[in-house]
């Protein structure tokens, strides 16, 4: 690992986000649209009810943690699409530049992009809407870890699929988030899914997160030892989606993709 | 004996069937300009795409002073650099901020100072703060030539270096690739559809057509040796007429 090179990658996201307040925005617009929306929708929920479930905190915090995981998966695909979209894949493909160290910086830039996202999640949900995450306690880091991890993966697999099917197939990669909300019960427990959705859903680790949030805003005792198992899984995914970016990335080089990456395809 | 800076042997390419690179082998020696000529589709660029590691050869080794592209990619790759007309730098990035970026990559010892000299050698300290998506063609080429001389390499690949330049300034630019090569132990693989200025800067050319190379020497000796007038006459009939290479 050559450090240099890790952080040029970091400082041209720096440079990118310095230069235009579109890339600056983009990084909070939907967040704050989603608590705001969300927000709204629990007070309401709260004061129609009248049956003292605490909707602020399973909704909202629901949505901050579910938003934070997507700002992470876009913090690694947003950088990959910037060599995308400036045509920049031969230049930085044959610098010295390794994988490993490309992959690196990747995930560091999202590190940076998702602690901001999150910072100012929890400041609007407990300005606005009188969020706490106390609630969470010590569980709060392990939840973040987690769901980072997943998001990390997510993004490996994201830009995989760009590198190996061309800039056409960004489109897919937005949605992504969306796709795997329903099966990770983000909003409520997966025993409410079909057999197979629930199946699907003790597949991906955001799953083991909200059921021991919901756990523990119930007052309930959190498993411990399911909860080790999501982050297993999380890292586990983190090794297949490198090991399938690494796949994919050698692929290109043996077909000639990355020299002629606007042809989409050259098989 | 100085080591070869590049050493192609028996390097193949092939594209589900199609052979774009058969067998050729060549090398480039310190403070050598070598030009890499053929017609279009002739495989110049696939040769200089697996050089850069870009592209994986289907048989043979390339070694960059020494180094294995194939196993020391990342080593190998440091040492070379490159400037084409079809790879253009981020055109949303200045030019001060692509040369920092691309002098990380490379590993480029005292980058501020070195940044300084190669704006001042290709004449582009004015557009340090503009995005290079702005500058005019000829500007970009000089930036791109800026970017492929800020580590010193060992082997310079140019695919049309002086495409987008007007004599003057193309002349101030092959001086600059003669001296950078004179003043170490540098060596240049040049593509270039310019006979004439192939002939003036190289001191070796290699024709390549079909994946082959047909003929190989200098280029103020070459057209005499097969009966032409000038490099561009030879060009057009190795171009034309593959055989008359076989048959002298």
């Amino acid at each position: 690992m050559n450090w240099k090179r890790i952080y040029a990658i970091i400082l041209r996201q720096i440079y990118l986000i310095r230069s235009t307040a579109t890339r600056f925005i983009q990084i909070f617009i939907w967040i704050v649209v989603d608590i705001t929306l969300w927000g709204f929708i629990s007070k309401f929920l709260a004061g129609v009810s009248g049956s003292g479930f605490n909707f602020v905190a399973v909704f909202i915090g629901a949505v901050l943690l579910w938003d934070f995981s997507t700002q992470v998966m876009q913090g690694v695909t947003m950088l990959f699409f910037e060599d995308v979209w400036s045509r920049n894949f031969l230049n930085v493909f044959a610098s010295p530049l390794r994988i490993s160290e490309y992959v690196s910086g990747l995930v560091v830039v999202s590190i940076g992009r998702s602690i901001l996202a999150l910072v100012v999640m929890i400041l609007l949900a407990s300005l606005a809407f009188g969020f706490s995450m106390v609630v969470y306690g010590a569980f709060l880091a392990l939840f973040v870890f987690i769901l980072f991890l997943f998001g990390i993966a997510l993004g490996l697999v994201g830009i995989s699929i760009v590198l190996r099917w061309g800039p056409s197939a960004e489109w897919f990669i937005w949605p992504i988030p969306a796709l795997l909300s329903p099966f990770v019960g983000v909003f409520y427990p997966l025993t409410v899914l079909p057999a197979w959705m629930q199946t699907v859903g003790w597949l991906l680790p955001p799953s083991y997160v909200f059921s021991g949030v919901r756990t523990l805003i119930e007052g309930g005792t959190l498993s411990v030892p399911a909860l080790l198992g999501g982050l297993a899984l999380a890292a586990l995914y983190i090794v297949l989606a490198y090991l399938l970016f690494l796949w994919v990335y050698r692929r290109a080089i043996k077909t000639g993709l990355i020299a002629r990456y606007s042809a989409e395809t050259v098989v | 004996m100085e080591r070869n800076i590049l050493e192609v042997t028996s390097l193949s390419k092939n594209y589900g069937g199609t052979e774009a690179v058969k067998n050729i082998s060549f090398a480039v020696r310190p403070r050598e300009i070598v030009g890499l000529l053929g017609p279009n589709g002739a495989g110049k660029t696939t040769t200089i795409d697996m050089v850069l590691g870009v592209l994986k050869p289907t048989d043979g080794s390339i070694l960059i002073g020494g180094r294995d592209v194939a196993s020391d990619r990342s080593e190998a790759l440091a040492l070379t650099n490159f400037a084409a007309v079809y790879a253009q730098l981020p055109g949303n990035l200045t030019v001060y901020q692509n040369l920092k970026f691309f002098g990380l990559l490379y590993g480029v010892p005292h980058l501020e100072r070195k940044m300084r000299d190669v704006m001042a050698d290709f004449d582009i300290e004015r557009f340090k703060n503009i995005k290079y998506g702005v500058l005019s063609s000829g500007e970009q080429t000089r930036v791109s030539l800026a970017k492929a001389m800020l580590n010193d390499p060992h082997l310079l690949l140019l695919d049309e270096p002086t495409a987008s330049l007007d004599p003057s300034t193309a002349e101030i630019i092959r001086k600059k690739i003669r001296d950078h090569i004179s003043g170490n132990t540098a060596g240049v693989l040049w593509t270039s559809h310019n006979m004439y200025e192939v002939t003036d800067v190289c001191d070796r050319v290699l024709f390549l057509s079909h994946g082959e190379i047909l003929l190989e020497g200098d280029p103020k000796v070459l057209p005499r040796q097969y009966g032409k007038k000038n490099l561009e006459e030879l060009f057009i009939a190795v171009t034309r007429e593959p055989l008359i290479v076989e048959s002298v």
